[in-house]
């Protein structure tokens, strides 16, 4: 802020002197906008490197690196945990949230990218909602109704659960993707003789795929993230990783911080992969921005 | 699934609308298309031709009248089994699909035999002569090249009636003229029905048979071209049909088939279009083409006024003069005139249309042009 | 729909009623597709609407006393009712600070320069990776003996390790790590949707650089300023892992989150969780709406860009 002065004080005093005078003030700013950009990015290698170099550590206690190196903390987290059941309960979670959600997602889109009818904005301000409300504030109802019906505590409840923040996500990821094919060449197709199945086979099913693909990959990444709402609705033997993971930390004391540590590495891990793969179909900004810009009031 | 080949002799509309939501697009539309016919939709942008279009082709579902093919209701049919094909403005070609297999869709929608639907792709493409790009994507192709699938991929179907909406629109001038030339030949040679939308009046009376002027979705008038130049229905049409030169004013005396016209001392002479009584208002219509200048021997319709602003247009220049009494005229002539240059213009009086103005009174030229371009859903 | 096969004889009978109705519905725009809206439609209703109402109405009926008086009794219990300003006192700083510090940054690097992907995806792994595994690196990394007070100590900018881990700053940082990239993403592509050329136009009429930001990008910018904020403070306001893992979940980061997971899991009191839960989305609303209202002040159209 001491910039502002400077800058307009030298707008003022007359246009030869501007130039010189800016680039002088400029390049301090320049300085701190980098310097806060490193600063963060060092702490976020701290801690995510902290968390890596302890999970191969043999005994780390006061000192700056640890005594010897280790992997046997991730054979013990991996029995002790029984992470073999959490990771294929993840996995099983997160495919059927996938698969579910463009289900039911996709044909939504399509209605409200290509249809005006009457209520559309209410519908679209309903789908909205469960990605603008912090998951507590509704996990908690939900999972009392889901514990009322017998659903919560296991796989199903959890699925469901998830699929709450998940759909609305894929009505918004895909609505500007199917507003952005011409819905002439729809018109084409059923002009040339297509029914409205052959439309979506051979014209729109192609056309969506990479949409698709795109939304799968985000809602996956999502999911496998979760916590709130798979906490609130898990059994002992419906647990996510990520959910796993809370609970060892919440525990700690009782196991080897290490092993908790060799844990979260391979969470880690495994998000990166996914993360990986993600970017490959979708710019990184998309995994951050889950909410289009409104319709304007 | 029944295809749509079977010829008709006529398709009818009965007033045929649309509304969107409070607001019509499209009212009381009554059109009778022969077979073999080449039918112009005309009118600015928000007239409701592309809306017409687009209910025929079964697109866009009416709020009011019917189709029939013959005595056969056609407006309850959803498009694929009307069998018309469509040429789309932006060429809406497939774009994950060769040009072949752009053109083979419609009949492999139609589950014809293999050899037949390769025998019949091949001839289109050759119609259209595009045989070296038959196997690439339409992204890699022309704006010219596109549009030719489009059409081929409409014609192979043979269909009963084919529908162009704006198809020259996204061409460059030159282009369009060369696909005009073409989409006439086509409709010859191949014995088409066409209905053809545009915004664009001389496209629409070099191909057409007949044409219909809309204006805020309601029928000005249906006619052959001829008969559009020469003889506007009323002035709105006349200025869609490129009469510029647009002049409210007040008639002095009504006379059989002549009519004088008066406004501040810049009198008249003209053919009357329409009930015109001495003392109504009414616009005088004339075509810059049909304003000469400083002609031997010209007496009637004969002002006097000053050159203000020349465009060059190759032969001829377009120049636009004002009187003494400072009304515009719009010219076009192939005199070398320059700005500044007092000149004496003349009007035939047969070329001078005098049309009864707006029922509301103070509807000029210039109201008339503010509704022309009131905005609205296009076509 | 059906005529279609049928004759013209058969279709006069039933035909002018229908046909009617059928023009009425197409003026509007409805027709068979919306059909496709039904599963979404169920969805919502059944898994979210539902359960809120239910939740609701849950609220409403305590185990023991009047409708209101597990509302009553939040509010009456300075533990509980403190909750909120735990909340508020955490979340509204962390956004703020997210959302200012993330315009000059993204003002900085909204052009194109080399890296610009590399920067963008290592701030999304935090945002991913969420706030268990933060707070789980937290722990190591501030704790007494962790990387950064060895740091402090070394470059001799304190002599005791500071507390960073189980008090309020240890979940302050862990919104700063996952808030921070979330909100700096969406700020520049906020600014991103900013035409160039405004700015260059700016220059054109004389406006120096501190101008230019001042009167031309950042009023197009407030709006989605005011966005940024809101979806940065939902994300704050929840929070909840970390308040229990690197924070002091007795105590100073008590948040409201907590006071409901309590209610629900460890007394299965659930109209009292229900409760909690609307009171905590309730006030969420009213900081949103307040934020909205002020956004509305700033001009909301087109900003030219490829936004």
């Amino acid at each position: 802020m001491v910039t502002t002065t400077a800058a307009t004080g030298a707008g003022a005093a007359g246009a030869p002197d501007v130039r010189p005078r800016r680039r002088i003030v400029a390049r301090p700013a320049a300085w701190f906008v980098w310097g806060a950009v490193i600063f963060f990015f060092l702490n976020l290698l701290g801690v995510v490197g902290s968390v890596l170099v302890s999970s191969f550590g043999q005994r780390w206690f006061n000192s700056w690196l640890p005594d010897g190196y280790t992997s046997k903390w991730y054979g013990e987290a991996w029995t002790e945990f029984a992470l073999f059941q959490v990771i294929k309960v993840t996995l099983e979670v997160s495919l059927l949230v996938v698969g579910l959600s463009l289900l039911i997602g996709v044909p939504a889109a399509y209605v409200l990218a290509r249809r005006n009818f009457p209520g559309k904005r209410t519908i679209y301000l309903v789908f909205l909602l469960p990605i603008l409300m912090p998951p507590i504030t509704f996990g908690i109802p939900l999972a009392t109704v889901l514990y009322k019906f017998g659903l919560a505590g296991h796989l199903s409840g959890v699925v469901l659960a998830n699929l709450v923040p998940s759909v609305p996500f894929v009505i918004l990821t895909m609505t500007p993707f199917i507003e952005q094919i011409d819905a002439r060449i729809e018109s084409a197709a059923r002009m040339c003789g297509a029914g409205l199945r052959s439309v979506f086979l051979h014209v729109l099913a192609p056309l969506l795929l990479p949409g698709m693909l795109a939304s799968a990959i985000l809602v996956l990444v999502r999911t496998v993230g979760m916590f709130e709402l798979t906490f609130l609705t898990a059994g002992p033997d419906s647990q996510t990783l990520v959910v796993a993971l809370y609970y060892s930390m919440s525990a700690a004391g009782i196991r080897a911080q290490q092993s908790v540590d060799a844990m979260a590495v391979m969470y880690t891990a495994m998000m990166v992969v996914l993360l990986v793969i993600a970017l490959r179909y979708v710019n990184p900004t998309q995994l951050v921005a889950r909410v289009k810009e409104e319709p304007e009031p | 699934m029944t295809t749509g080949t079977k010829a008709f002799s006529e398709l009818r509309l009965e007033g045929v609308s649309r509304r969107f939501g409070g607001h019509d697009a499209l009212r009381d539309l009554d059109l009778t298309i022969e077979a073999g016919e080449f039918v112009a939709l005309l009118g600015p942008s928000g007239c409701g031709k592309s809306t017409a279009l687009n209910c025929l082709a079964g697109l866009l579902p009416l709020t009011g009248g019917s189709i029939w093919q013959d005595e056969r209701r056609i407006d309850t049919l959803p498009p694929e089994r009307r069998g018309f094909g469509m040429v789309f403005q932006n060429y809406a070609l497939f774009p994950h699909m060769s040009v072949r297999a752009n053109v083979a869709f419609g009949l492999r929608m139609r589950r014809l035999p293999k050899d037949e639907i390769r025998r019949r792709t091949e001839e289109a493409i050759r119609l259209v002569r595009l045989e070296e790009h038959a196997g690439k994507l339409p992204g890699q192709l022309s704006g010219g090249q596109q549009q030719r699938v489009a059409i081929a991929r409409a014609v192979v179907l043979e269909p009963s009636l084919v529908l162009m909406d704006e198809p020259l629109s996204n061409l460059d001038a030159k282009l369009r003229l060369e696909m005009r030339t073409e989409i006439r030949r086509l409709h010859q040679s191949l014995g088409l029905t066409t209905v053809y939308v545009t915004h664009d009046q001389e496209e629409a009376l070099s191909l057409a048979d007949r044409l219909v002027v809309l204006r805020a979705g309601r029928v000005q008038q249906i006619g052959p071209p001829q008969e559009l130049h020469t003889r506007p229905a009323n002035w709105h049409v006349a200025d869609f049909m490129g009469y510029r030169n647009l002049w409210s004013m007040r008639v002095q005396a009504a006379v059989d088939d002549t009519v004088a016209v008066e406004r501040d001392g810049f009198r008249l002479v003209g053919d009357p279009v329409g009930p015109v009584a001495p003392g109504s208002e009414v616009i005088a219509a004339v075509r810059p083409e049909d304003v000469r200048v400083d002609q031997a021997g010209a007496t009637t319709n004969a002002v006097p006024a000053e050159i203000e602003v020349v465009e060059y247009q190759g032969r001829e220049l377009a120049a636009e003069a004002v009187t003494a009494t400072g009304v515009r005229v719009h010219l076009r002539t192939d005199r070398r005139v320059a700005p500044g240059d007092r000149v004496t213009l003349s009007m035939d009086p047969q070329r001078l249309l005098v049309f009864p103005g707006d029922s509301a009174p103070a509807a000029g030229p210039a109201a008339g042009a503010a509704l022309l371009e009131e905005p609205g859903l296009v076509g | 729909m059906t005529a279609a096969t049928s004759t013209p004889a058969a279709e006069s009978a039933g035909q002018p009623a229908r046909a009617h109705w059928q023009h009425r519905l197409a003026e509007r725009g409805v027709d068979r597709q919306l059909w496709l809206l039904t599963p979404a439609l169920l969805f919502v209703v059944l898994l979210f609407l539902y359960p809120f109402f239910y939740g609701l109405g849950l609220s409403f009926q305590p185990t023991e006393g009047r409708p209101f008086s597990d509302y009553a009794r939040f509010f009456s219990d300075a533990y509980q009712r403190a909750t909120i300003w735990t909340t508020l006192g955490l979340s509204l700083p962390a956004a703020l600070l997210n959302v200012v510090a993330s315009v000059p940054i993204a003002y900085r690097m909204r052009g194109r320069f080399r890296g610009k992907r590399l920067v963008t995806i290592l701030l999304v792994v935090p945002i991913t990776l969420g706030t268990v595994l933060t707070a789980q690196g937290l722990l190591n990394f501030l704790g007494p003996t962790g990387w950064f007070n060895r740091v402090l100590t070394a470059v001799h900018l304190t002599d005791e390790p500071i507390r960073l881990i189980h008090n309020y700053w240890g979940v302050f940082f862990s919104l700063i790590i996952t808030g921070f990239p979330f909100a700096f993403l969406l700020v520049l592509s906020y600014l991103s949707g900013i035409d160039p050329t405004l700015e260059r136009a700016a220059a054109t009429l004389g406006a120096g650089w501190w101008q230019r930001f001042r009167v031309v990008t950042l009023p197009l910018l407030m709006p989605g300023l005011a966005t940024t904020f809101c979806l940065t403070f939902v994300l704050a306001f929840s929070v909840f892992p970390s308040a229990v893992l690197v924070g002091n979940p007795a105590g100073e980061t008590r948040v409201i989150s907590i006071a409901a997971y309590q209610a629900a899991y460890e007394q299965y009191d659930y109209p009292y969780a229900s409760a909690i839960a609307m009171i905590m989305g309730l006030i969420e609303l009213v900081v949103i709406s307040v934020v909205l209202f002020a956004r509305t002040r700033f001009y909301t159209g087109s900003t030219g860009g490829k936004g």
